[in-house]
Formats: C-alpha cells, sequence, structure tokens
C-alpha cells in the first residue's frame, strides 16, 4: 500500500554527481552516486542540500527522473533568481558531491499494479517523474497503456528529446514552433484535452505535473470531460523566485 | 558537520530578512505557490457548510452563518514543508476558538475534513487559545480556490500543510489520527522550528 511511504527516520546521504546532461539550455539532468539509496518509487521526490563553504545552507526538493531499480536522477531548470537552481545546473561537475534525503512522497506515485491506462500530462520540467513512470513501465514490461501530453514553450525547451521519441508523446509548443510544424501550437485546454486525453470509459488514471496555471487548467479540464477527482493527481512547482 | 559543496554559497538569498523568522531548512519566497495533490475542487458557496463533528454533527454554519460570526485579521508568517516561508501574511476569518465554544467537548485531537477528501490532524492545544482560523479572505481579498477558498484552516505555527485547504469541518476526537500526508509519511506534528517534515523526525 502506498501509505507506507517512509519507514523510519530519514537520513541525509552524500550523493555525487556521475555525469551530467544538457537537455536544454536551461536545463540539466544530473546522474547520482548515492551509497545506501533504499530505491524508490516512480514520482517520488528528494530534498537536495547544499553547503556553503560558510556553513551557509539551502535546501529544495526535486522530482526524481529515473526509474526504480535505476541510480537516482534529477533533472534541474534554471531559475533566474534561484540560489540552488543555478548552482546545480552552471557549477557543478562531475565528482562534486551534495547531500541527499529520500525518496520522499506517497501519493503521486505509479507501480505498475496501480493500472491505467496512464495519461500524463507534464508542463516544461514537470516532465521529470513522467520520464520515471514511463521508463518504469518499459523497464517492467508493463502492458498499461501510456500516453504523455508535454507542453514546452519552443522545441529547444523539450526535456529528454530523444529518449521520448520512443513513446506515445503529444507535444504542444506554447510560445514559438519551428518551420512545418504539425503539431499543437497552443497552452492545453479543454478542446486540446477531449482529443489527446483517455476517453473516461477506460477508466484511466491521470498525473500531471509542472506549473500551477498548467496544473489547475489541466486538472479542470479532466474533471469537465468527467475524470474523477481521485484518478487525478497532480504535483505543482509555482515560480517561486527561489529555486 | 556536513558536506561542502564545492563553490556553492555566492548566490545567497533572504539578505533583506531577519533570520531568526526563517526556519531551518527555509527560504523565503514573495509569491505564494501551490500544492494540492488533486484538482482543486469549486463549492458553490450555497452548497458550503462548516460543521463540527463527533460521529455526528453537533454544529453546522452555512456561509452566510458563517460570514456573520466574529472575525479577525490575522497576521503571519508561514511556512510550506516544501521549504518556502513567506512573512506577514494577512488573513481574515474566525478564530477556531470562536467555532469551539458552541459546543460541549472534551476531544485531545481535531481532524480537519476537505472539500475533495483531504484531511490534516492536530492536538485540540494546537487550534485553540488563540492559535488557529478558518480565513476566507487573504491579502483583503477574498481566497482563491487555488489556494484554498472558499475557507481554509490556518494554523501558522506547524507547516503548512495543516492548514487544510477547502476545509469543511472539525472532527473532534479522542487520539491523534493521521490526516493525508501524515498517512504518505509526513510528520504527525510538523512544527518547522523543529524540522518535522517526515515521520521520524
Amino acid at each position: 500500500m502506498a501509505g507506507a511511504a517512509l519507514l523510519g527516520r530519514l537520513s541525509w546521504r552524500v550523493a555525487t554527481v556521475t555525469a551530467i546532461v544538457d537537455e536544454t539550455p536551461r536545463v540539466r539532468t544530473l546522474e547520482l552516486e548515492v551509497p545506501g539509496w533504499p530505491g524508490h518509487v516512480a514520482g517520488q521526490h528528494v530534498d537536495v542540500r547544499l553547503t556553503g563553504e560558510d556553513g551557509y545552507r539551502a535546501e529544495r526538493a526535486y522530482s526524481l527522473a529515473s526509474a526504480p531499480g535505476e541510480p537516482p536522477v534529477i533533472t534541474v531548470e534554471r531559475l533566474e533568481n534561484g540560489e540552488v537552481s543555478p548552482y546545480l545546473t552552471q557549477d557543478v561537475r562531475p565528482g562534486d558531491a551534495f547531500e541527499v534525503r529520500g525518496p520522499i512522497g506517497g501519493y503521486f506515485v505509479w507501480r505498475p499494479g496501480d493500472g491505467g491506462p496512464l495519461f500524463l500530462a507534464a508542463g516544461g520540467s514537470g516532465v521529470a517523474p513522467m520520464r520515471a513512470i514511463l521508463r518504469h513501465r518499459r523497464n517492467s514490461m508493463s502492458e498499461v497503456r501510456a500516453r504523455l501530453l508535454y507542453s514546452s514553450r519552443t522545441l529547444e525547451d523539450v526535456i529528454y528529446r530523444a529518449e521520448l521519441d520512443g513513446e506515445a508523446v503529444v507535444h504542444t509548443l506554447t510560445r514559438a514552433q519551428p518551420p512545418g510544424w504539425t503539431g499543437y501550437a497552443r497552452r492545453v485546454d479543454a478542446d486540446l484535452l477531449r482529443e489527446v486525453a483517455w476517453p473516461i470509459e477506460d477508466e484511466p488514471l491521470a498525473f500531471v505535473c509542472g506549473p500551477t496555471s498548467f496544473v489547475e487548467s489541466v486538472a479542470a479540464g479532466l474533471l469537465e470531460l468527467g475524470y474523477a477527482p481521485g484518478r487525478i493527481k497532480t504535483e505543482r512547482f509555482g515560480a517561486t523566485g527561489g529555486g | 558537520m556536513s558536506l561542502i559543496s564545492r563553490g556553492f554559497g555566492s548566490r545567497r538569498k533572504d539578505a533583506n530578512v531577519d533570520p531568526a523568522r526563517v526556519p531551518p531548512g527555509q527560504h523565503v519566497t514573495r509569491d505564494f505557490p501551490v500544492l494540492s495533490a488533486g484538482p482543486t475542487p469549486h463549492t458553490p458557496l450555497d452548497r458550503w457548510t462548516f460543521s463540527i463533528e463527533n460521529g455526528g454533527v453537533l454544529r453546522t454554519w452555512k456561509w452566510e452563518e458563517f460570514r456573520a460570526l466574529p472575525k479577525e485579521p490575522v497576521t503571519a508568517d508561514i511556512h510550506c514543508v516544501t521549504r518556502w516561508s513567506k512573512l506577514d501574511t494577512t488573513w481574515e476569518g474566525v478564530s477556531v476558538d470562536t467555532l469551539l465554544e458552541v459546543v460541549d467537548h472534551d476531544a485531545g485531537y481535531v481532524l480537519a475534513f476537505c472539500d475533495g477528501g483531504y484531511t490534516t490532524n492536530l492536538p485540540l492545544e494546537d487550534v485553540t487559545g488563540g492559535k488557529a482560523w478558518v480565513v476566507y479572505t487573504y491579502e483583503g481579498e477574498p481566497l482563491d480556490p487555488e489556494h484554498g477558498g472558499p475557507a481554509r484552516l490556518l494554523v501558522p505555527h506547524l507547516y503548512f500543510w495543516k492548514s487544510a485547504k477547502w476545509v469543511r469541518g472539525l472532527r473532534l476526537l479522542d487520539a491523534d489520527e493521521p490526516g493525508f500526508w501524515e498517512t504518505y509519511g509526513y510528520h504527525m506534528y510538523g512544527d518547522p522550528w523543529r524540522e518535522q517534515r517526515y515521520s521520524g523526525d
């Protein structure tokens, strides 16, 4: 049962950066080696703690982007006024270390036994937990159908582009589209969801992650289609200016 | 002694904030992030009620009746477990003392229940004595649905998940029982100054 998400006290562990992937000009994926990592469920997140030489500390939470059984991976978007995300997207190098605590969260998670079909909707870097879910589905050879609706500003802002080419993804590019773009080119609305989301007769399970405005409009649109509120799991991140 | 992250520290924020007002592991934000596990409920005001229960319903107020109760302005710092804090937020609403004084009980705990099925648990002494409110305005405006409108609980001395959005009532309990996030591993009490984020902290 998902309720037993955490057992005992979560301790801080040392995470060493083993590889860095530049996803977009503002987004990086960090692969981590964490001795003693207890394993995680798709959709969970991790707390990251940085400590400066003067003892100053900052903590933030990031979704895990790797499947269960894989080493922890986080994908970080640089927020211009942030203090942690600029460090993680610009300064950190392979071999550097910081602290992590986790995995955390037992609600916004998917296990193959939870079924589907899965309707995943991601805005921007909200695609990180969806990658974990899609990889887990593939690795476990689950027969649950999955479809990802992914909203990005431009094609250059699409994260995991090559990997997602192998998945059932519907892109929408809200700000600018390359010449010849035949996909959606607007913010997600009720009509778009009607065309893309699984019909309610299939009793779909929806995961929605992205900025607040994205999550609000997708969740409201799914309710309008008749999705059950308890079958729509959401994770929101505000532009807090503090990331 | 914790691990030093090479080269980190040059972007220290919160320079104009009194550090004594920011609990450990938190940072100050100026906007108001939204966190909820599911879709935002929209209950029409003519179907909204607030109830005090203990197995049966002890007292219920309709929206207009609730709005006629004595109200108080509240200014408070709030602290979300996802690590943002927001200072000097202003609210208006009804003290939980006002709601509980009309019922006869000897409960030790309450479970706040909400539209959408959300619940959260609190010791009675943390929602009485001028420490908790059911608020319906934020910064002078009606509370947005995204932020828990029409009314939410406000218990600013605990992590903000205890300040349940879309609150519809309080269930009086003899013994503590976990609410929604508490069932998923978050701390039963949630004191930000003791960094009680997760079970076991």
